[in-house]
Parts: structure tokens; C-alpha cells; sequence
């Protein structure tokens, strides 16, 4: 096993639409271990929503895994039963998501909806979980029992995703995702909550897998970045590494395309646009924006390899052994 | 709150104040001759005069129309000229066997519509959806006065199931007059035999009156429900780990009963108002029929009287549905 928390296995999730099958995840390989913290990063649209939807057991209809699986802790997702699943996702993995005014329930006060995570993850009433709901509230800086009375429309975003991230690590959860937990915020309030993050999942040892598009974030906060393109991962390793010396033409033109502080120099994008997931250009997607393609590139997509210890990439240029052993 | 009750019972004078102006032209200015349908055609002219003189016809309409708001400013809605009596007194015997129809139904339609509603939305494009798709369109589109028909036709005449016409049968004793609602009158005197006649009698009219509300009931749960489930609020719920029937019935459906609720009070105002159909068809002793009877009788103070007050009590209604708004969304808190 790659990883002793988490391993996502040549995982495949189509979308049925009415504009075709959306292939949103083409073979996403992804695994970490306890207490790790791993970013995965992407343009809009790459499949890391998904990936982190996969990851939970909530690809719903019209969504399908059509191959591949997920194992936490060794155990494949695949074959848990509903109530497995919804143990894992109780007690096990939580989630933290993008807007969070939304993503709590309008006529529901906070308190309550912290009260029934705790209920949850430690079997235990509702009305039994009070203390413990004001505990995590004054942990993630909030005004306590003012705030569990309140309503979510009377709460600011920040605070919002601050009772979300109090639900959220209630369960102690073995691993946390955060998907793009700061971008609905203003600036100033994004860093206070990467702050909160850090210091609570420091704390509780809980591992975490960060989604974000900015690079910035991604690089303060991970040991480990998953670099994804179109639903693949196309290179894994550490953040020093990924920053230092990238591998995949993808992230290196994405490191491009960064602005740094202090540097004149015109930024360089990547040429043409993101694929249509419907119809994806054959082989490697990103061949046909890809500064080095070769033929092969748009027959058959490149596995994932480790080309130096730690640090796996899926690219051609890096396989010339790989290929040996495919032949 | 109290201040926002107030303002809407002030709105609602307002209401009912255009509602008496056109009820009342409308039923001035139809070319049709009360005095003559009273006294028949051969009526000598004099006592025709001294009718006319004695109803106040014989002023002019502008006078006729302030005469007949300062009665209603004193709770007077003028004499019946069928029955001679007062209209209030008329409506206040006519008005329980409305209700108790009415409340009867719209219990039937919530409950009905409700569940049809939750089940095609969480089990959609299947049968239960398909059956209950089918099953609104034929209520929204069937007038009542044929669903009424052919159920009688069914129920009554050919499988005989279930009693035909009035709220009892004839040599049921009714029970003591106390709320005027059978029902309830015979459960409050223990009078069981007629509740059980009352039980069988209530039921084709208040399935003909409310099916046309379950149907949009149902469409209006569905649509409401699937809207809902596809909050990122849902999600949450899920990613927490809550079973699938905890995040519909916790989560979901107190969000998508807020616009059932709206759709419940106006249905609760039509249903009072369609209850004049259904009661003439299964000879209801109730508002609507009594309209009816003043309509073909041109008893002027009695349609207008009548008018008036089922436009009370649909306003009553929405005001309730307002406050109940308020109640089951925090962010309508007033």
C-alpha cells in the first residue's frame, strides 16, 4: 500500500449530462498517510471537487464511478455498506467547503448543527452534545453561546466557516478536507482561518487534504502536492520539490503563470484553453497544449511513475524505463 | 410581531373595503329585477313601489351603497330577502358544515399531497413519480363538478360504498347544535352513531374539493424538494454522516415546506370558494350552496353578505400563512 490513510486507485467518475458523458475523472491515482497534509491544486474544472466527492462516498446521480476504488485505512470504499459509509463519513472524514453560508442549513441554528455532528460522531443525544458544542465553538475563536443561537444568514462568512471548521474537527476526524475552504472570503479573513486550520489540525494531528487554485495557500500550508490537469494527477511530491524543481510541463507552466514579488519579468501563461471533459483529447490531455509533445503522447496516457524518490510525475519524458517494461 | 399583525389587519379593511365596492356594483348593475323575482311578474305596481321603498331600492345608488357600508361598519350585512332573516344570522348557520368540509379536505390534501411530493422528489423518474405526475395533472385539470359526479356515480350508485347526498342519513338523529360542525358536535355530545353517518357522508365531498389541492400540493412539494436536495447545505448533511432519511426529513423538508405552506393558505381560501360547486353537487347544507340558492333568487344582501365574508376569511387565512412563514424560516423573522 502506497499510503496508510488513504489510497485512490485508477479511480474513474463520469457525469451523464445531456451534452454527452462528462469524463470528469480519468484514472485519478492519490494517497497519503496519517497526519499528512496534502494540496491538491488545479485549474477550475480539473476534477479536485470531484476527487474530494469521490474520496467521501457522495458521487450521486448523474454522477458514476465507473472503475477504479478508494481505501481508507485499507478498506475499499467500494465494497463498504450504506452504513459503513455513513460511520466513515461520521466519524472519520470531515469536510469543509467553499461557501460556507451555504453549506449550512438556513433554519437551522448553529449550536444544533454542531450538536448533530458530535451527536453523530460520538453516539450520543443531541441535547447531550451541548457542552461539547461550545467547547469547539470558543476553540475556533467564536463568541460561544451567542453564536449557537444564532442563524447562518446572521453570521459573517468568516464566521461561518468557523463554525463549519468547529463541525467539521468535532469527530476528531482522521482526515479532513477542506475544498477551496478560504476562497468565498475577503483576504484578510483567508488568513486568519489558514491560521486557525494550522494550529487546530496541528494540535489534533488530524491529516488533511487541502484543494485549492492558489499556489500561494497551497505552498505555506502542505507537505505534499498533488498537481491534477483535467482529471488526472499529473505529478505528486513534496512541496519543495514541486515548487523547486517541477517535472510536468503543466506545473511548470502553472509556476509560471504565478506572480512573485519583486520580479518585473511578464508572466507567462500557458497556451490554449482548459479541454472539454465531453470530448478529451486522446492520450495525455494536455498533450495538445503541451510544449513537448511526441507522438505518443496523444495515443496512450503516460502512468504515473516515480522519476526520483518521492516524486512521481506522468509524463513521457520521464519513462523511458516505464516504457521498457510496458513493451 | 405585534406591530406587523396590526399592519396587516389594516390592510385587510382595506382589502375588504374594495371587495364590498365591487361585490356591490356588480350586483347593482346586472339588469335583473329582485323586486320582481320576490313578488312575480303580476305584482300590482303600488306594493312593487312599496316593496322597492321598503328595501331602499328607490334611492338613488349612491345612496344605496352608503347606506349598506354603514350597516356593515355596525356588523350589519342587511335582511335576506329569502329567508327574512339577517345575513350574519344566516351565515353563521351556514357557515360550520363550509368549514368542517373545508378543514376536512385541506387535512386530506396536505397529507396526501405532502407525501406524494416528498416520494416523487426523492424517488424521481419512478413509478411513484410517474403515478403521482398522472395522478396531478388529472386533478389539476378536472373541473370538480365532473370528478364529483363520476365519483358518485362510482361510490354510490354502482358499488354503493359510500352514502350519496346531505351530511347525514335521514333517520340518523344529528346531534346537538354546539359548534354547527357535525363532527365535532358529535364527538363533543357522544353522539358516535352520528359521527360514524357524518364520517361516511364528509368523505367523497371533501376528496372532490381537495383533490385539485393535493395535485398542486404534490407538484409543488416535488419541485420545492428537488430544488432543496440540491443545496450545498445537503451536502453538508451528508458529508456529516446523517442516514439518508435524516437528511430528508431533518434537513430537507423544513426547507422545502416553505413554499408548500404559501400554496396551503391560498389553497385554504379556494377551497371555501370552491365549496360552492361541490356543495350544490352533493346538496351540502353549507356557504356555498346558500350563495347559489340567494344567486337564483337574486337575494341581493345574501351574495353580497356572502361574498364578503368568504373574502374575510381568505385573508384571515393568508395573514396565518404570513405568521407561519415566520415561523418555520429565520430569516422572515419580523
Amino acid at each position: 500500500m502506497r499510503g496508510d490513510l488513504l489510497d485512490v486507485r485508477e479511480l474513474k467518475v463520469v457525469f451523464y449530462t445531456y451534452r454527452g458523458i462528462i469524463k470528469a475523472l480519468n484514472g485519478v491515482e492519490l494517497w497519503m498517510n496519517h497526519e499528512e497534509r496534502l494540496g491538491l491544486i488545479g485549474e477550475t474544472g480539473c476534477g479536485k471537487s470531484v476527487t474530494s466527492l469521490s474520496i467521501m462516498g457522495l458521487i450521486e446521480q448523474p454522477g458514476e464511478i465507473i472503475s477504479g476504488d478508494v481505501y481508507f485505512e485499507g478498506k475499499s470504499m467500494q465494497k463498504m455498506s450504506m452504513e459503513e459509509l455513513h460511520d466513515m463519513r461520521g466519524k472519520k472524514i470531515s469536510m469543509i467547503f467553499q461557501e460556507p453560508v451555504s453549506a449550512l442549513n438556513p433554519v437551522m441554528r448553529i449550536g444544533f448543527q454542531v450538536a448533530e455532528s458530535i451527536s453523530r460522531a460520538k453516539d450520543i443525544k443531541i441535547k447531550e452534545a451541548y457542552p461539547e458544542v461550545l467547547k469547539m465553538l470558543e476553540l475556533v475563536g467564536l463568541d460561544s453561546k451567542r453564536t449557537a443561537s444564532l442563524y447562518p444568514h446572521e453570521l459573517s462568512g468568516g464566521m461561518a466557516q468557523r463554525a463549519m471548521i468547529a463541525m467539521a474537527l468535532s469527530s476528531n476526524p482522521k482526515l479532513l478536507i477542506a475544498d477551496e475552504p478560504t476562497s468565498a472570503l475577503d483576504v484578510t479573513i483567508q488568513a486568519q482561518i489558514m491560521e486557525l486550520l494550522d494550529e487546530l489540525v496541528r494540535e489534533m494531528g488530524n491529516a488533511v487534504i487541502l484543494i485549492t487554485h492558489d499556489m500561494g495557500v497551497a505552498a505555506e500550508f502542505c507537505d505534499k502536492i498533488a498537481v491534477m490537469y483535467a482529471g488526472n494527477v499529473v505529478e505528486r511530491a513534496s512541496t519543495v520539490d514541486i515548487f523547486e524543481e517541477p517535472l510536468h510541463p503543466y506545473t511548470k507552466g502553472l509556476l509560471k503563470a504565478v506572480p512573485k514579488i519583486g520580479q518585473s519579468k511578464e508572466l507567462v501563461g500557458i497556451t490554449g484553453t482548459v479541454p472539454d471533459l465531453v470530448n478529451p483529447p486522446t492520450g495525455c490531455r494536455f498533450h495538445p497544449r503541451c510544449p513537448y509533445a511526441m507522438n505518443k503522447c496523444s495515443q496512450k496516457m503516460p502512468p504515473l511513475i516515480e522519476a526520483k524518490p518521492g516524486h512521481h510525475v506522468a509524463c513521457y519524458l520521464y519513462t523511458q524505463e516505464g516504457e521498457h517494461n510496458a513493451n | 410581531m405585534g406591530r406587523y399583525v396590526l399592519r396587516r389587519l389594516l390592510l385587510m379593511v382595506l382589502v375588504l373595503f374594495g371587495v364590498s365596492v365591487i361585490v356591490f356594483f356588480i350586483v347593482h348593475v346586472i339588469p335583473a329585477d329582485p323586486v320582481g323575482a320576490l313578488l312575480g311578474g303580476n305584482a300590482p305596481p303600488q306594493l312593487v313601489d312599496q316593496m322597492k321603498h321598503q328595501l331602499g331600492l328607490d334611492k338613488p345608488i349612491w345612496a344605496q351603497f352608503g347606506d349598506y357600508m354603514l350597516g356593515i361598519l355596525h356588523g350589519n350585512l342587511g335582511i335576506s330577502l329569502k329567508s327574512n332573516r339577517p345575513v350574519t344570522q344566516d351565515i353563521a348557520e351556514y357557515f360550520p358544515a363550509t368549514l368542517e368540509l373545508a378543514i376536512f379536505s385541506i387535512i386530506i390534501s396536505v397529507a396526501l399531497g405532502v407525501v406524494l411530493g416528498i416520494l416523487s422528489a426523492v424517488y424521481r423518474n419512478s413509478w411513484v413519480d410517474h403515478f403521482s405526475r398522472i395522478f396531478s395533472i388529472l386533478g389539476v385539470s378536472m373541473p370538480v363538478f365532473w370528478t364529483g359526479l363520476i365519483l358518485l356515480l362510482i361510490f354510490y350508485y354502482i358499488l354503493g360504498w359510500l352514502p350519496g347526498t346531505g351530511q347525514l342519513s335521514l333517520f340518523t338523529i344529528p346531534p346537538h347544535r354546539i359548534t354547527g360542525m357535525l363532527l365535532l358536535d358529535s364527538i363533543l355530545t357522544g353522539n358516535w352513531e352520528a359521527f360514524r353517518d357524518g364520517l361516511a357522508h364528509i368523505i367523497l365531498p371533501a376528496a372532490v374539493l381537495g383533490y385539485s389541492a393535493t395535485a398542486s400540493i404534490a407538484r409543488i412539494t416535488r419541485a420545492s424538494m428537488l430544488d432543496v436536495l440540491r443545496q450545498d447545505f445537503i451536502r453538508t448533511a451528508k458529508a456529516k454522516g446523517l442516514s439518508g432519511r435524516v437528511v430528508i426529513y431533518r434537513h430537507a423538508l423544513k426547507n422545502a415546506l416553505i413554499p408548500v405552506v404559501t400554496l396551503i393558505g391560498l389553497t385554504f381560501g379556494s377551497l371555501l370558494e370552491g365549496a360552492v360547486l361541490t356543495e350544490t353537487i352533493f346538496g351540502w347544507p353549507g356557504l356555498g350552496r346558500y350563495i347559489v340558492n340567494a344567486l337564483l333568487v337574486l337575494d341581493y344582501p345574501a351574495i353580497m353578505g356572502g361574498t364578503l365574508f368568504i373574502a374575510l376569511m381568505y385573508s384571515l387565512a393568508n395573514l396565518i400563512v404570513d405568521l407561519t412563514y415566520a415561523v418555520l424560516d429565520p430569516r422572515m423573522r419580523i
